[in-house]
């Protein structure tokens, strides 16, 4: 192969036949966009492309006013004889993988994705392509997700100890996607009222404009001071911890949810009262099935485990290789956007 | 085994200690005795020793979860624990075992240990099938022999109490010394009554926290029984039916370490037990600390190492006498008891009284304690005229006043990550002095940054990186710090020609480049000045 379809540039992913990148970090002409999470949309760039599911959550994250073209899931523009589509890729709302064909030549760039079901985003599907940018977050064996119907059960079950213990139950979660899907998780196994802090709030007016099935909430910064939170979840961003926004809630026991949550560790390092394994990307096993379902004879592998998961894929045959670049996938530490400022 | 990891899991979930003990309480109220016995010494930090060796465990469960070695490898870096990273690989078991924990640890778990390799493996096996989730990692913590839970044996035995209602004061009692796990000692330890426990058994030990109360405000000096606190091993005495045993605070029986002390107590009267200090001596004053280490760790004591470093017991306090149980007694009446006794037994002067600091003022008492150093003790102890031997630690009656541990500004030359909790930071961190334009390193320390601290530097280690040894990482010189450390002695073995003793992080000194950072000289003036 001559050239590339598709390059790691110091401002992103760029297609130089097209002339767009994908998921840029810094400001360009035309930028595609897999999902509205802030290390892969950012603000800046001339235009945007994104899928209908994703348009409204990405203009709350990066500006109602900017010029944004949504399509369809399958759909896309075609520029300067290079096809681009959109097709879900089960991350959160919205989020998509972006198939890029040139001459009879298809990549597929995963942007972060899950295979799991989920409520409140459409499914994964797998694509065929030659060549696939996967993420890899949790790309070692360790990392393997227990079925969520099992963490949502834990979940409630908790919720109902804290409320017979006359506290309320706090779960920090980031406030784009895994919030909504704790909520959604949770509905329909209720132990009491839903609350949420004002970063949760806004993005689940979006969710609930987008058709998806949000139990009742309330802005918790709305409700009198002199409030009776026992028995009430609260669902905040990850650096709402710790902060003195969560004293109006009294005695209150407090959980994370998060793929980190399956390490011990990583667990114990949150000062959190629990963790709960919930994670938006997908597990070992999944990422390796997910890669096999794709063709692909070429994996690049971007944010993560990357090397692990490299050297794995080169066992199996394939050619992969990792390549750098400034998307963190779900990281650590916590990840909202300058301007949800915490201090409400 | 599913309930005692059900325990595990919820008290490893919350920080709470009130939790912690409910936890507990509900595990032992539903407990059978044998389970309970092996409950209580698991949570008491009793551990078997490493039962298998860790690079069989770790090629059975590559074997088991089809991971090729470097994957594993890469998996335990990112845990950081064996035990886990072992759990966390294993297939998804398909069955769960009814098998209760005193049968796990009685006919598994010990015996493991002197079984063939072909036999280990088929146990390990079996056993991983046969768990799930949390009790694998339980299981797999007992044969590594790491089993560590966040209790401590106050809180272990106020759970006792809960669910027995006998005195935390008598269950600790019956329990000190060492306990052997069974269902016969687990059900003498929650009966009913107050039996005092046989001969050997030590007191429960009282301990102090550190002075957190300004000096003025703990009333007249003269209320207050001012000792020096000696650096050796804090032990019990016990002389009781024509016997003597010693134990260590660690709860541990270190008789036999001690023959000069054991031929010294058969001058005291029977039923006495006697709280001190073991130290190295010699002219009237303790040696290093590392002396009394040297003699610790011969497995042959012979005479001449200890000829070379003789011992001593300097007595604080009198526990018992004439088999009577006096630690109720005021402070200032046990004193005088103890010195009236010790004063008899006239023990070929290997059993001391620990003197007293005579203090009209509290200034006299500061002074004292400027004078520390110079008399090899680390501080005071104030103890309370008419404070009773408390249980375990307990704030009012005692409390330590150390000295300022010495200090000097350090470069972080190298960074490693932790292990547990701080697995996927680097938390572990060496320190070096200038020597000219070079460095040198002369400590490790790992504790002292918060945690937010401790992820900065992590980030600015990633980014300063020059070089990586496996998990090491040479860093750029330029952070400086400033180590706090108990004790600094010559040592051959190190770069350094210094060895320093309980490094700390005191602060992260950001204002300070490393050019300024202390030099060799400083360490050598510092070692000068405590011979």
């Amino acid at each position: 192969m001559s050239a590339q379809l598709l390059t790691i540039t110091d401002r992103g992913l760029f297609c130089e036949q097209g002339g767009f990148y994908i998921d840029p970090w810094l400001p360009v002409d035309r930028a595609l966009i897999t999902h509205a999470h802030g290390d892969h949309a950012r603000w800046g760039s001339r235009l945007y492309a994104c899928s209908n599911e994703c348009e409204r959550v990405l203009r709350t994250r990066i500006g109602a006013d900017q010029n944004i073209t949504p399509y369809g899931w399958g759909d896309g523009p075609t520029i300067e004889g290079v096809r681009v589509s959109f097709h879900p890729a089960g991350h959160i709302l919205g989020s998509a993988q972006i198939r890029v064909e040139h001459q009879g030549e298809t990549w597929v760039i995963s942007g972060d994705y899950k295979t799991e079901p989920d409520p409140t985003c459409t499914a994964f599907e797998p694509i065929r392509c030659h060549t696939f940018v996967t993420e890899s977050t949790f790309g070692l064996p360790i990392y393997r997700w227990t079925p969520q119907s099992e963490t949502f059960a834990d979940m409630a079950a908790w919720w109902g100890r804290n409320r017979e213990a006359g506290k309320a139950s706090i779960v920090f979660a980031y406030s784009l996607g895994k919030a909504q899907r704790v909520l959604a998780g949770l509905q329909d196994l209720a132990q009491g009222d839903f609350y949420t802090h004002g970063a949760v709030e806004r993005l689940n007016g979006d969710y609930r404009d987008e058709g998806i099935r949000l139990p009742p909430t309330t802005y918790a910064s709305s409700v009198s001071r002199t409030h009776d939170w026992t028995g009430a979840l609260i669902v905040a961003p990850p650096s709402a911890a710790g902060s003195t926004w969560l004293r109006r809630f009294g005695p209150a026991s407090t959980a994370f949810a998060s793929g980190w949550m399956r390490v011990r560790g990583a667990r114990r390092r949150r000062s959190v009262d629990r963790g709960f394994v919930l994670s938006d990307h997908v597990d070992w096993p999944s990422l390796m099935d997910a890669i096999d379902a794709t063709g692909a004879h070429r994996v690049l592998v971007t944010h993560g485990y990357r090397d692990p998961v490299v050297r794995a894929l080169r066992e199996r045959g394939l050619e992969a290789d990792s390549i750098a670049s400034r998307w963190e996938g779900e990281t650590e530490e916590d990840v909202v956007p300058a301007g949800e400022a915490i201090a409400e | 085994m599913r309930n005692f990891a059900r325990l595990f899991g919820e008290i490893d979930a919350t920080t709470r200690t009130n939790e912690k003990v409910d936890a507990m309480a509900r595990y032992f109220a539903s407990a059978e005795p044998a389970d309970a016995a092996w409950a209580v010494y698991f949570l008491s930090g009793g551990r078997p020793k490493r039962l298998v060796p860790v690079r069989r465990l770790a090629a059975w469960a590559m074997e088991e979860s089809l991971i090729a070695d470097w994957l594993f490898e890469e998996s335990y870096d990112a845990v950081g624990d064996l035990a886990e990273t072992i759990a966390l690989l294993l297939p998804e078991s398909l069955e769960s075992s009814d098998l209760p924990l005193h049968a796990w640890v009685e006919q598994r778990l010990l015996p493991i240990g002197t079984a063939s390799e072909e036999n280990q493996r088929e146990i390990v096996l079996d056993a991983w099938r046969s768990l799930s989730g949390n009790e694998r990692f339980v299981w797999n913590k007992l044969i590594t022999g790491s089993f560590r839970v966040g209790v401590s044996q106050s809180l272990l035995i106020r759970a006792l109490s809960q669910v027995s209602g006998i005195a935390q004061g008598v269950i600790s009692h019956r329990f000190a010394g060492d306990w052997r796990p069974s269902a016969d000692a687990y059900l003498r330890l929650v009966a009913e009554g107050s039996e005092s426990p046989e001969a050997s058994t030590p007191y429960p030990f009282y301990l102090a926290y550190s002075l957190e109360t300004p000096l003025d405000q703990l009333g007249p000096v003269t209320d207050w029984q001012i000792e020096w606190k000696w650096d050796g091993i804090r032990a019990q005495l016990i002389r009781r039916g024509g016997a003597t045993y010693i134990w260590s605070r660690g709860d541990e029986l270190i008789t036999d370490r001690f023959p000069e002390l054991v031929a010294a107590s058969e001058w005291l009267p029977d039923g006495t037990v006697i709280d001190g200090e073991i130290l190295p001596w010699g002219e009237g004053r303790p040696l290093p600390f590392a002396q009394l280490q040297r003699r610790i760790g011969r497995r042959n004591l012979t005479a001449k190492i200890r000829s070379e470093v003789p011992v001593v017991i300097l007595a604080y306090d009198l526990l018992e006498i004439d088999g009577l149980d006096f630690r109720e007694q005021p402070q200032s009446s046990r004193r005088v008891r103890l010195v009236e006794l010790v004063g008899e037994a006239n023990a070929e002067s290997r059993i001391l009284v620990s003197p007293v600091v005579n203090a009209d003022t509290w200034n006299d008492v500061v002074g004292a304690r400027n004078e520390a150093r110079g008399l090899g003790s680390e501080g005071l102890m104030l103890k309370r005229g008419d404070a009773v031997y408390g249980t375990g630690r307990r704030k009012g009656g005692w409390w330590k006043w150390k000295l300022d541990p010495y200090s000097v500004d350090a470069v972080m030359v190298y960074a490693q990550s932790g292990h547990g909790r701080r697995a996927l930071l680097h938390t572990d961190y060496t320190f070096a002095v200038r020597d000219g334009e070079a460095l040198i390193p002369f400590a490790k320390a790992y504790s002292g940054l918060t945690d937010a601290e401790i992820r900065e530097l992590d980030a600015w280690i990633r980014r300063n990186t020059t070089e990586k040894f496996g998990p090491v990482r040479s860093v750029k010189p330029e952070q400086v710090f400033e180590l706090g450390f108990e004790g600094i002695q010559a040592s051959p073995r190190h770069k350094s020609g210094i060895a320093v003793r309980f490094p700390r992080i005191l602060r992260w000194r950001k204002d300070k480049p490393a050019t300024e950072a202390d030099t060799i000289e400083t360490l050598r003036s510092l070692l000068a000045s405590t011979l």
